[in-house]
């Protein structure tokens, strides 16, 4: 009990420091693919530190107020569910499609608290969202449900535990493409950063949003990044178990693979990001409901076939 | 220990003659060092400056190296950046940029249009002083300054942060009526 409730406040901290640290990195690792030097890696926690800091923070209204709060929540309450690197918090049956609601409440907040603010921008910017979220969700789910479908179970813990043989990803390669082109939206990266396009629609729906509004957004997108991760991880990479062995010095080694898979999730989307120009949304939503939906439907079919025989 | 927003408010009710070492007893040393080593920038670039920006934010000058970025709304900018001369039209869309960032805010006059005219001194369209309507914190002289000299203007305005010498934005606060009251007379009717 006590050990659960030191995970429970342990994972978050965790979850938030290691998100920056890797955002930090990841605009090093930009800047050198894009010739410049670059910020220091610490970079991040000097910007966060310097949104919390701020003297004023402008808000509009309560509603306005309570979005960063739900898309911290929302990504927390998701966090609760997914197995990470042998930390199970919360588990039961079914509770993979549980996942799949809860990952969007966090988005729906802030598209509740950026329509709030009244900003043009950010309602451009939330339809932008919204529509992308309803892009990437069709293949994504479809290649969650060959996974389903193959191992005869929609509980996580269940998923990974079968997984202790052989990858799900060398199993169901297509369903593995898929998701993963789904996470570089989920990510928000380029091509698919369309909601927060600067150029575009000016940050999209964090236009109003700054100061602590801003820092707090940063500390849920950090979270996100490893919900989105860890669940990937969870469904195709054996939940980064990589020792089966009973143990505490096993459990470290496997979270520490956990934490280093996650980066290289990361990295991938990061380096795509780097290199990549921006589709528009009705590119990007013709492009998801296309070829990645063509490839989680054979996918499927071949989970289906696989699992049958 | 002092509390912040005690010393504001009395900073506020005072008119207070010096004021250089206000933000110095406001701000943590901590929170300053944070505010110095991510200045987040929002340009204004109503005139020619703006073509200088673009070597300075690529590879050539990387200005990520000091943590600073562009930003693109002003709700989220420590810094305004205004390249090149300022109309009468562009002041009212300056001071709206102005007053919708948050506080602390500082602002850079770049090229010599907003210090004293430049060659635009005589139009009728184009104001001379840009310090007479929002608070100018630093000034990089020239027509047209390099990249180099707008980093070493990042670096002064770091040390100026890191000295609490950078109040401009706290300048605006006391001394809001007399700007205003300059800002009507250029504008008259319409505000």
């Amino acid at each position: 009990m006590i050990a659960e409730i030191l995970v429970l406040i342990f994972m978050p901290v965790f979850v938030s420091f290691m998100g920056l640290l890797f955002m930090g990195i990841q605009r090093k690792i930009t800047a050198r693919v894009q010739n410049r030097i670059g910020p220091p890696f610490y970079q991040q926690f000097i910007d966060v530190m310097k949104l919390f800091s701020k003297r004023e923070n402008i808000g509009h209204n309560w509603v306005f107020d309570i979005g960063p709060i739900f898309a911290i929540v929302g990504m927390l309450t998701t966090m609760l569910f997914i197995p990470m690197g042998g930390f199970r918090l919360l588990s039961m049956d079914g509770d993979l499609i549980v996942v799949m609601y809860l990952l969007v409440i966090s988005g729906l907040g802030m598209a509740l608290g950026a329509g709030a603010s009244g900003n043009p921008n950010a309602g451009i910017g939330v339809m932008r969202g919204l529509t992308l979220m309803m892009a990437y969700e069709m293949p994504f789910v479809i290649s969650v449900l060959a996974v389903m479908v193959y191992y005869h179970t929609t509980s996580l813990a269940e998923i990974v535990g079968m997984q202790s043989g052989m990858w799900a990803l060398i199993i169901l390669p297509l369903s593995a493409l898929v998701a993963d082109m789904a996470l570089q939206a989920q990510f928000g990266k380029k091509p698919f950063d369309q909601p927060i396009a600067p150029a575009e629609v000016a940050t999209g729906p964090i236009v109003e949003y700054g100061g602590k509004y801003l820092g707090m957004l940063m500390v849920a997108h950090s979270i996100g990044m490893f919900v989105e991760a860890g669940l990937f991880i969870d469904i195709f990479l054996g939940g980064g178990l990589l020792f089966h062995q009973p143990g505490i010095i096993w459990q470290v080694f496997n979270f520490l693979f956990w934490v280093l898979l996650v980066f290289a999730l990361y990295t991938l989307a990061v380096l795509v990001n780097a290199i990549m120009p921006r589709y528009r949304i009705d590119q990007a939503f013709v492009f998801y409901w296309k070829w990645p939906t063509i490839i989680a439907i054979i996918g499927l079919a071949y989970a289906l076939g696989v699992s049958v025989w | 220990m002092v509390d912040d927003e005690k010393i504001v408010s009395e900073d506020m009710g005072v008119q207070v003659e010096k004021n250089e070492n206000m933000e110095m007893r406001s701000f943590g040393t901590v929170k300053r060092w944070a505010t110095k080593r991510s200045l987040w920038m929002v340009h204004y670039c109503t005139g020619c400056g703006g073509i200088e920006l673009a070597p300075l934010m690529t590879s050539r000058y990387d200005m990520e190296r000091f943590g600073m970025h562009p930003m693109v709304t002003p709700r989220q900018s420590d810094v305004l950046l205004i390249t090149g001369y300022v109309n009468i039209k562009t002041l009212k869309r300056i001071i709206r940029t102005y007053e919708q960032m948050p506080d602390p805010k500082y602002v850079i006059a770049f090229g010599s249009c907003p210090i004293n005219g430049g060659p635009y001194w005589d139009s009728y369209a184009t104001i001379n002083h840009l310090d007479k309507y929002i608070p100018i914190d630093l000034y990089i002289a020239g027509c047209m300054p390099r990249p180099q000299s707008i980093v070493r203007a990042f670096e002064d305005l770091m040390d100026m942060i890191q000295d609490g010498t950078a109040d401009g934005y706290m300048r605006y606060k006391k001394y809001y009526e007399p700007y205003k009251a300059n800002q009507e007379k250029i504008f008259r009717k319409w505000w």
